[in-house]
């Protein structure tokens, strides 16, 4: 009851951000796939798709602005539209990262340069997966899932470290690809800042809720 | 396309000027808001566009005011079938002392409406375009001072509506409601621009903001800056625009 057109307008945003949550999923699930199958057609559709998350995040910036001048948020709205305004900054680094992904599996010219390729597809799939979950924690305000989801994190580190490391060996062998090899490891480190950005999504989900971010309490 | 035109108007109340040079068009089935400190004009200026400041004394006014074409300041203009098109809300709600229909009723009785079913029909449409058939249905004998300020407003709204006009002018149609009352306001006022033009005075940036599509500023008795209303809670080009719309006069 009251302010239809606001309340309106929140449902809207929030679908725009399931929206837009679920099209750097897509993006990203296929940057892998065009890595594994080393399908430069997925690449390049990747790359120009990486706009739309840019237009995406365009339009829900000027939504919340909007909606903050003309409806004077305030306690969980202001929370909302505020978590709204942060967590597309972290979506849209997320389809960035997708689009540097497809970048380097065009150009990585020998697939044997690194040193395994199975780690950082299980490191893919758990980046994939916190991605998922960030965005349903978001979706359906689930605190213990936007938890979970914070705590795999480590696990992407230690992927990382783990590849990182299994590279640095190989490079101490062998020097005939360090080109491709340092790409893959940026792939890597790509798979680990997306992991990073879906635990700052899952931040601003509980700071949505209960107006803490990382314990403390902002609004 | 516009339906009322401003051109060069001035207004003095005795040797006071209130409005200088005002050149502005209204377009159709949108809403204005005219916002502007205390004293700036905007409440007389909406009055010149259904000549309520005839009633003035000591009112003298040069320049046009046309309305779909018509100057409605020229001799053969009759101001009370102008009213009849161009509606006025208050600030206060102002309710005749008499029964919630008989309030609606009073306009078209005048002028002529004396079928029962014709009443009937023209009450219930009203208050039905006014949203507040709903709560004045079952007590339509029952006097409109008996429902709450919110309520009258909107009755006001319907006794307005029921005279079919094309122009609704509000004065500050929400400052003396509460705020879910505003807010029905509001919501009512959206909804009537797909039928009516409206032009609404208001203090309440955020209203002006939200419901309006376009936006003129006043200041001492001078349009400063007329734009889309996005345009001006954006970037407004006068610095005094910003200055008041930020809260930092006025």
């Amino acid at each position: 009851m009251g302010r239809t057109n606001f309340e309106n307008e929140l449902k809207q945003l929030h679908t725009e951000i399931i929206e837009m949550g679920s099209f750097v999923e897509t993006a990203i699930e296929d940057s892998i796939r065009a890595f594994r199958n080393n399908d430069f057609d997925l690449c390049k559709k990747i790359i120009e798709n990486d706009k739309t998350v840019d237009e995406m995040e365009r339009k829900i910036e000027s939504k919340c602005l909007w909606m903050i001048a003309r409806e004077q948020p305030i306690a969980n709205d202001l929370r909302k539209i505020t978590a709204a305004l942060k967590l597309i900054t972290d979506m849209e680094r997320i389809g960035d990262h997708a689009s540097d992904i497809a970048e380097l599996t065009m150009r990585i010219e020998d697939k044997n340069a690194f040193a395994d390729s199975e780690h950082i597809l299980e490191m893919a799939t758990t980046a994939i997966e916190m991605v998922r979950d960030a965005v349903t924690s978001y979706v359906n305000y689930d605190l213990e899932l936007a938890k979970a989801t914070e705590a795999k994190d480590d696990i992407v580190d230690n992927y990382f470290n783990l590849i990182k490391q299994e590279h640095i060996d190989m490079l101490s062998k062998e020097q005939d690809n360090i080109d491709s090899a340092v790409d893959f490891l940026f792939i890597a480190k790509y798979l680990e800042r997306i992991a990073d950005h879906a635990v700052n999504i899952c931040e601003w989900v509980h700071f949505s809720k209960t107006g803490e971010y990382k314990n403390t309490l902002i609004f | 396309m516009n339906i009322i035109t401003a051109k060069d108007l001035n207004l003095y109340y005795g040797s006071f000027q209130a409005l200088k040079n005002i050149t502005m068009d209204i377009s159709a089935q949108n809403i204005t808001a005219f916002i502007g400190p205390s004293g700036c004009g905007k409440s007389t200026f909406i009055r010149t566009l259904n000549r309520m400041n005839d009633l003035i004394p000591d009112v003298r006014i040069t320049g046009d005011v046309t309305f779909l074409g018509e100057n409605i300041y020229d001799k053969s203009v009759d101001a009370t079938l102008l009213r009849k098109r161009v509606g006025m809300v208050f600030q206060a709600p102002n309710p005749f002392p008499m029964s919630i229909y008989d309030n609606i009723a009073y306009g078209p009785r005048i002028y002529g409406t004396k079928k029962r079913i014709l009443l009937d029909e023209i009450v219930e449409k009203s208050l039905r375009d006014a949203a507040i058939w709903d709560e004045a249905k079952d007590r339509l004998k029952k006097s409109a001072l008996s429902l709450s300020g919110g309520q009258q407003q909107r009755l006001c709204i319907a006794r307005a509506l029921a005279m079919q006009p094309e122009v609704l002018l509000m004065d500050e149609p929400t400052s003396a409601l509460d705020p879910i009352s505003t807010t029905k306001i509001e919501e009512l006022v959206m909804e009537l621009k797909k039928k009516y033009s409206i032009v609404i005075v208001t203090h309440n940036m955020q209203q002006a903001a939200r419901i309006s599509d376009y936006t003129a500023f006043f200041l001492l008795g001078e349009l400063l800056e007329n734009n889309n209303t996005n345009a001006i809670f954006s970037n407004p080009k006068d610095k005094r625009t910003e200055d008041y719309i930020t809260g930092r006069f006025g």
